[in-house]
């Protein structure tokens, strides 16, 4: 038998699982580059930090994490791009898994563009 | 911690397309990536697009991918999931527009749409009870046996209006109402639940039990705590491995989190579902039939009164749903009588699900407010009927129900404007047809269907459909008479008089509906001797013209029946006598000669 609180539980534990089938056109996107160039310099460990980052933050679902292919900008590998959704674009350069995470935790959650990594 | 979820279609139509294939190739091609802990499989349930299977979408994208084929599968992977370049040429093409691509939501098949009972379908995994908890499940549960009195369910059902989705419309919380007071001293009650979806073109309740079992069982156990029963049972045709597959699983998970057997969420309500599997006889879709069925006897039905809600199962009070009715109950409980009755028309509230079949380009299943008109289902939803023919008429409600023509294409569909113009809800299977398809054969159609599913019990369903078959099939050879229409007239108004259940007292409908709008294209089989449509064999004739033929001879080779004649560079010529009408000859000629009449 579970209680009315366990059932809570277990649906606070999917929740995440079910934010990322949803489609909110108003979720900002992080769009991590993952050409070939990006992939060589690190980026899939980037796209993690921020898929976990974002998560860990609560955010998923307002927050979608992809990736895209080459943007151009091979020697700031890797490189990622927060897109609000008033269109507005701010592009972070030559990251690492520490620097997502402070990015999520700056820009994502405390709303303020980190712009020591900025382009 | 998965970053991105890849759901496929594990619902009927895909899985016979070959889904599970692709899961499988998947799984292997991600592993191979490296990928198996950052990107997550679901299998899940119909998505409704099944014109289009098997159906994947990628999440947090939101992409969707058609007709994939398993070679495609290393260069999704390789693509899309590792690099993030989506693969566009297997994307479905109404969501890409000036190269971007625009979300699924968008699209006319999917913005027209409301889902209420498909909410989960080809969202969650239906084998995982824990995707359905996610998604709000077992709340209503919850809160019914602490918050509510089984009155206040049975008056919030009532509210919200809604009404049986298996085809007759009889309003749920009324059914529910009986159930529970007819009987104040009933030692046993039992609630049960009808997915012995029979009717041709239908597959609404499959769609639901594959891809949100859970919310069937759900239901169930509402309906329980309502009435007073601590008993359910589903009786699910066999002809759908996978939706019993999926109930069986749904049904040990429910028991082993608790949510059914005893004491549920503590309160001492207990609550427990079995399974029952229908053996392929069509009536046993009508009530009295299938609880006889399921009660260990051969599924004849028995006459009413009295109704299932008095001696029902076993002769207890017994109440029975559809499954897309119980779909829609939690959602009741959870959002309020009045945001259910908000949707809809004046008697019809909610939303209903189709099955759209037969001539119509997305084939598949939709759901939409009750009250939208047959052509935004068909034309817009739909995306209209193929190869740029006319809309001639629609089929609801199966061998029960009626053909609408095309002048009430524009009837805002629910319970009451169907049966004013002659056909009926039914289940919700919706089966298009264009200038190509003879009413007279429609008709004929679905009385052998009924004359095979009739079982024989009461004499004016036994005889009397096979008599109207047979002078429906004589039209059809063009041996009938004028008279012969009166007579069949007649005879379907005693065959609906006299039945003793639902599949006699409704048989005769898809005759008395093309009647009723194309009595002409009965004239014309019956006076003239042709088939308008250029259906019925009988009636046609293969003629050669001989300005258009240049006697190339590949007709006289191809008639299986050595039926043509002619000499190398002359007009050739069709022996009526020997033609078994075919048609390789008409497919045949390149030069547009041959002709059907």
């Amino acid at each position: 038998m579970k209680t009315l609180e366990e059932l809570k539980a277990i649906k606070d534990k999917m929740r995440d699982t079910i934010a990322l089938r949803h489609e909110d056109p108003n979720a900002t996107k992080v769009i991590v580059a993952m050409a070939t160039c990006g992939i060589a310099s690190g980026a899939r460990g980037v796209l993690n930090a921020f898929a976990e980052a974002v998560a860990e933050n609560g955010l998923i679902g307002e927050v979608t994490v992809s990736q895209s292919g080459c943007i151009g900008l091979c020697k700031y590998e890797p490189v990622a791009q927060v897109v609000t959704p008033d269109g507005n674009k701010v592009t972070y350069i030559n990251l690492t898994p520490q620097k997502a995470k402070e990015i999520v935790e700056k820009h994502l959650v405390g709303g303020n563009i980190v712009d020591e990594y900025k382009l | 911690m998965y970053r991105s979820h890849v759901l496929v279609c594990g619902g009927t139509g895909c899985t016979s397309s070959g889904s599970q294939q692709i899961i499988n190739t998947l799984e292997r091609e991600i592993k191979a990536n490296g990928l198996e802990n950052e990107v997550e499989v679901v299998k899940t349930g119909c998505f409704g697009l099944c014109a289009l299977g098997p159906i994947m979408i990628v999440y947090p994208e939101g992409t969707f991918y058609s007709m994939v084929k398993e070679q495609d599968i290393p260069e999704i992977v390789s693509e899309h999931l590792l690099k993030g370049r989506i693969v566009s040429r297997l994307v479905y093409d109404e969501t890409v527009t000036d190269n971007e691509i625009k979300s699924l939501q968008d699209t006319a098949f999917y913005s027209k749409q409301h889902r209420v009972a498909l909410r989960n379908c080809g969202v969650i995994s239906p084998e995982n009870i824990e995707e359905y908890i996610g998604t709000g499940g077992y709340e209503a549960l919850g809160k019914v046996l602490t918050e509510m009195t089984p009155e206040d369910v049975i008056q919030t059902i009532l509210d919200s209006g809604l009404r049986g989705r298996g085809g007759g419309g009889f309003p749920t919380g009324m059914k529910w109402r009986l159930a529970r007071n007819i009987v104040p001293d009933a030692d046993q009650k039992y609630v049960c639940c009808n997915a012995d979806e029979g009717d041709p073109g239908a597959f609404m309740d499959r769609s639901v039990l594959e891809g949100d079992p859970h919310v069937v069982l759900e239901a169930m156990a509402i309906a329980g705590y309502a009435i007073g029963a601590s008993q359910g049972y589903i009786y699910v045709r066999a002809e759908y491995p996978i939706a019993v597959k999926r109930l069986e699983i749904a049904i040990n998970q429910a028991r082993e989190y608790g949510m059914l057997g005893k004491n549920i969420f503590g309160t001492g309500f207990d609550f427990d579902i079995g399974l029952r599997l229908g053996a392929g006889a069509f009536v046993c879709g009508e009530e009295t039939a299938l609880m006889t069925s399921i009660e260990g006897n051969r599924g004849e039905p028995r006459p009413r009164p009295p109704f299932p809600a008095e001696k029902g199962l076993f002769g207890k009070p017994t109440i029975l749903n559809n499954v897309e009715t119980y779909a829609n109950v939690p959602q009741i409980i959870l959002n309020g009588a009045e945001w259910f009755s908000s949707m809809g028309t004046a008697k019809s509230k909610g939303t209903k699900v189709f099955a759209l079949g037969g001539k119509i380009k997305n084939t598949g299943l939709v759901e939409v407010p009750m009250g939208t008109t047959l052509r935004t289902v068909i034309e817009e939803i739909g995306g209209g009927i193929p190869n740029g023919k006319k809309f001639k008429a629609a089929q609801t409600g199966g061998p029960s129900g009626g053909c609408i023509p095309a002048e009430h294409y524009d009837i805002p569909i629910d319970y009451d404007n169907l049966i004013a113009i002659g056909s009926m809800m039914g289940s919700g299977g919706l089966i298009v047809m264009d200038e190509d398809n003879c009413m007279v054969d429609i008709a004929k159609f679905f009385l052998a269907f009924t004359v095979d599913e009739s079982c024989g019990k009461c004499t004016p369903c036994r005889l009397g459909t096979k008599r109207l078959y047979e002078m429906l099939d004589k039209i059809t050879k063009g041996q009938g008479t004028l008279e012969d229409l009166d007579k069949i007239e007649e005879l379907c108004y005693y065959i609906k008089a006299n039945s003793l259940c639902g599949l006699g007292q409704t048989a005769p409908n898809p005759v008395l509906s093309t009647l009723r709008y194309f009595r002409d294209e009965y004239v014309a089989h019956v006076v003239d001797k042709t088939c308008p449509a250029g259906v019925c064999k009988d009636l046609l004739k293969y003629n050669i013209d001989p300005d258009k033929c240049r006697g190339c001879t590949l007709c006289s080779r191809k008639c299986p029946a050595g039926a043509i004649t002619g000499t190398v560079k002359q007009p050739h010529m069709i022996d009526q006598n020997k033609c078994l009408k075919c048609g390789a000859c008409m497919e045949a000629c390149k030069f547009g000669a041959i002709s059907k009449k």
